[in-house]
């Protein structure tokens, strides 16, 4: 699977699936309580799986000075 | 499978400060009754009021500004064009889309048309970081124009986790003048319009959330000036506690207001407020400290006479 980053600079990982979303914001060592993960136009939960082939965006939610 | 608290549908969201988690639809509507609650218990407007909303093309005015108009609150937008290079001209784009999408109004005031000067010019020239000249200037700007504009009401779009984080700065340096200040609504006086804050139950996560579930298209990328500000490192510091104790910034920023604030209302001494010998704008000085930092970077009085409208 794809998982794109565009903030605060933009990078691109590739993990194995299947892998739940709560492995994957570990493996980032992002905090789920500042981060959202998008899959199209909607959001996926902590339990959700996100197998082979698909791509997912990893968005801090934090921002302004 | 996290289902959904209401009908246990599939949860796009978990909530876990409310042991929750919410399909789309009703996360929405948790969200905006949210925004109402604040807007209610606060006493911030009515429907009748005219509101000013501070848009920056981030996700958390435009998210202010898309719930005031769903709930049927008379909202135009204020866009200022701060000059930031290619960050400004993405953001006004998102603003400026935002507003024709929904034939909403958009008020754009741009520094460089205005007064000849961008804020990476103010900040080279007064060898200052450039968010606290930024800040002056759009604090400055947003009372002008609310006045200009005869609205009743400015509406800024600080989320739960700003709050918290300058509620977190001010207790870190006991800043009693600026805990006094602090307050999801300042009342209209002395020249200053009244100013709330409809966001302050909700989390920067929630509004990020309810941008990308509505299709709200909002610049993703920060300010340039930004990166590393010390609100970043507060922030950071809160969601740690919030992953161990969900609810903490919750707590933290509502218990403020709804004890703490009165513990230290008569703590310090109000200063007098008086017009700007320049502009008229309301200072504690004899000249405010936007003129006084635009006359530093050589704009001349007539000009700053000018766009405040003193003749």
């Amino acid at each position: 699977m794809r998982v794109i980053m565009r903030i605060p600079e933009k990078k691109e990982f590739t993990f194995s699936g299947p892998k739940k979303v709560r492995e994957i914001l570990r493996e980032l060592k992002m905090n789920p309580e500042a981060t959202l993960v998008i899959k199209g136009n909607t959001l996926l939960t902590l339990d959700d799986v996100v197998e082979d082939g698909e791509e997912i965006e990893v968005r801090s939610a934090i921002s302004g000075g | 499978m996290r289902l959904c608290k209401v009908c246990k549908a599939k949860a796009v969201i978990e909530l876990p400060q409310h042991n929750t988690a919410f399909c789309r639809e009703h996360f929405l509507a948790y969200f905006e009754n949210q925004v109402r609650r604040a807007i209610q218990d606060f006493r911030m407007f009515t429907t009748e009021d005219r509101i000013l909303v501070a848009v920056s093309g981030g996700k958390d005015s435009l998210v202010l500004w898309e719930v005031l108009l769903r709930l049927g609150y008379r909202a135009d937008g204020l866009y200022i064009d701060l000059g930031i290079g290619d960050y400004s001209a993405a953001s006004r784009e998102k603003a400026e889309a935002f507003a024709a999408a929904r034939g909403a109004t958009l008020r754009i005031v741009s520094l460089k048309e205005q007064y000849d000067v961008t804020v990476p010019e103010l900040a080279r020239s007064l060898r200052r970081p450039a968010c606290s000249g930024c800040g002056l200037a759009k604090r400055y700007l947003f009372n002008l124009e609310a006045e200009k504009g005869e609205y009743d009401v400015l509406a800024t779009g600080h989320n739960l986790d700003d709050e918290a984080a300058t509620l977190f700065g001010n207790v870190l340096h006991w800043n009693l003048e600026a805990l006094r200040r602090q307050s999801p609504v300042l009342e209209a006086e002395n020249g200053f319009r009244r100013k709330v804050k409809p966001l302050i139950r909700l989390t920067e996560r929630e509004t990020a959330a309810y941008a990308i579930l509505t299709g709200i298209d909002y610049i993703v990328e920060e300010c340039p000036h930004a990166v590393g500000a010390r609100s970043h490192l507060y922030k950071e510091l809160l969601n740690q506690l919030e992953l161990h104790s969900p609810g903490a910034k919750r707590q933290f920023l509502l218990g403020f207001y709804e004890r703490g604030r009165a513990a230290i209302e008569g703590a310090t001494e109000r200063p007098e407020v008086r017009p700007c010998k320049v502009c008229g704008q309301p200072t504690v000085a004899e000249v405010c400290s936007f003129c006084r930092m635009m006359q530093r970077v050589g704009v001349d009085e007539v000009r700053l006479m000018t766009a405040a409208g003193v003749e």
